[in-house]
């Protein structure tokens, strides 16, 4: 790492993106000292982490690994209830706040009697982030969490994180090799580049709008003007409801899906046009290409 | 029954319990005795070595060595060796096999603490473990198996290699043997064998039932 400052704010999902060798997993490390830093100084709340005692500050900073990592020997529930554990609550109270968290990620609660071998990756991934969130510790790392899952299960894994954070609000320091991954998620996203210097660190809009420099923008790749779309919201897209909504034409929910999904919906529609729906599914009109070609234009100048 | 030699049965039913040294089951009682021990000596000791091999890597192939030699020396002379140390005691054969249990049983620690997987290990550090927490919690149940599975091996050869010790008079069941190598009587070499094998099946399936008590978490991983 080579001076890399920054700080994660309380609330946030902060991302660490960037390829291999970039140091994004060793920055996450030594935030809970698994990796002590050789100089500078990483502040939690304040206090630099290298005053508190390793497992005491490990204790309260929720950990998520790629692969897991749950144990092997330990009942799902044991497993989610590890650090409780640890802090040396009440057996049958840890159990309950185990019960609970698998709840809120989703999983059925039958579950908590198995083995983790006897679960999927994506299942075993949801026990990983619940075994996280046990203790309710205000900061969560989260070391490429989703990378051995496969797309389907990642995306349905990405929505629950995003879902949960709106309820839980945690600091999260996510690491990703993935860009849009990192643009899903982040509130921030921090790009690496190989020898752990910061190239740029931004809101994933500014980011595809105005990368810092060659690498950032060679690393968002070639789709960026595209990807710039979902962070453009569909509320000022001019609607036809003179027009009847044609057959099997896509949809979107007006308001809510951004821009892409709109002309996503409407480049998948045989007549062109994308029929925008409210909350309850029921059509409120139709964009046609005209109306999603002002909204792009005005998305290129704005 | 006349004159005739006893049979099978007449030999077990007049020399079970003669409440004499030398019975059969005085005999089967020493055997257990001097099995047992080094068994569970052995891994007594084997725990802290192997645990230590692993902390320390340098240590393992020279621990491994001195006892893979002292493996690969004959029982025999090594009780005549310890002979002049311990005398004609049960200590003369149960050094001996302590060490043989041990060579077994450092390198089963060993591989049972490396078969916890990285990720695994990190996770439980990650967590907030202290190390000896972790050990005890995580890595040692995680070895379990694999030093089960070299306990079982331990088990089975101690049993078989007590009866060595009767050549120097400490052989438990063994002493069968030598009795019938003085006098070609069948019954007791019959009877020595079988409970020698039915010792070290018995305890073997002790080792595979504690198994499968101990980490249920084990069937059927292979399937996953």
């Amino acid at each position: 790492m080579d001076r890399l400052s920054l700080e994660a704010p309380t609330g946030e999902i902060t991302v660490f993106v960037g390829p291999s060798g970039c140091g994004k997993t060793t920055s996450l490390r030594m935030i809970n000292r698994m990796i002590d830093a050789t100089e500078g100084r990483i502040l939690l709340d304040g206090e630099p982490v290298q005053n508190i005692d390793p497992p005491t500050l490990r204790r309260g900073i929720g950990y998520v690994i790629q692969q897991a990592g749950l144990f092997p020997h330990r009942k799902i529930l044991d497993n989610v209830a590890t650090v409780p554990y640890l802090l040396g609550w009440d057996r049958g109270k840890a159990r309950d706040r185990a019960m609970e968290l698998l709840e809120r990620v989703g999983l059925d609660p039958a579950l908590a009697g198995r083995y983790p071998f006897q679960l999927s990756g994506g299942q075993q991934q949801r026990v990983g982030v619940a075994r996280a969130l046990a203790a309710d510790p205000p900061v969560l790392l989260m070391d490429e969490p989703f990378s051995a899952v496969d797309p389907v299960v990642r995306t349905s894994l990405q929505d629950e994180l995003l879902r949960l954070q709106a309820e839980l609000n945690k600091t999260i320091v996510f690491v990703t090799h993935d860009i849009d991954e990192a643009i899903k998620l982040g509130d921030r996203v921090a790009v690496l580049r190989v020898g752990g210097k910061l190239a740029q660190l931004a809101d994933p809009k500014t980011l595809l709008s105005e990368p810092a420099d060659d690498f950032v923008r060679e690393f968002l790749g070639r789709d960026r003007g595209i990807r710039r779309l979902q962070f453009v919201s569909t509320e000022g897209l001019r609607l036809r409801t003179d027009l009847p909504a044609p057959e099997g034409a896509g949809t979107y929910l007006h308001g809510k899906d951004s821009l892409r999904t709109a002309l996503d919906a409407a480049l998948l529609s045989p007549t062109g046009s994308a029929v925008a729906v409210d909350e309850r599914g029921e059509v409120v009109g139709v964009a046609t290409r005209e109306a999603l070609d002002e909204a792009l234009a005005e998305a290129a100048h704005g | 029954m006349g004159d005739g030699p006893p049979t099978l049965w007449e030999w077990i039913a007049r020399n079970w319990d003669t409440g004499r040294v030398g019975s059969i089951r005085d005999l089967l009682g020493d055997h257990l005795l001097m099995s047992l021990v080094p068994i569970v000596l052995g891994l007594v000791l084997a725990l802290p070595l192997g645990l230590a091999s692993v902390r320390w890597r340098w240590l393992y192939q020279p621990t491994a060595g001195v006892f893979n030699v002292i493996y690969a020396l004959p029982s025999l002379p090594l009780f005549m060796l310890l002979i002049s140390v311990t005398g004609l005691s049960p200590m003369t054969v149960i050094i001996p096999l302590t060490f043989y249990a041990m060579a077994v049983l450092i390198p089963a620690v060993v591989d049972g603490i490396g078969s916890v997987p990285a990720h695994v290990r990190q996770s439980a550090v990650a967590m907030g473990f202290t190390p000896l927490r972790r050990l005890v919690q995580v890595e040692l149940p995680i070895a379990a198996p694999v030093v089960i599975a070299g306990l079982r091996v331990v088990a089975v050869s101690s049993i078989s290699l007590v009866s060595v010790g009767a050549l120097i008079g400490q052989g438990g069941l063994g002493m069968l043997f030598t009795r019938a190598y003085q006098n070609p009587f069948l019954p007791p070499v019959v009877v020595g064998i079988v409970l020698i094998v039915v010792l070290a099946l018995v305890a073997d399936g002790l080792l595979l039932l504690a198994q499968r008590l101990l980490t249920p978490w084990v069937r059927a991983r292979g399937a996953s």
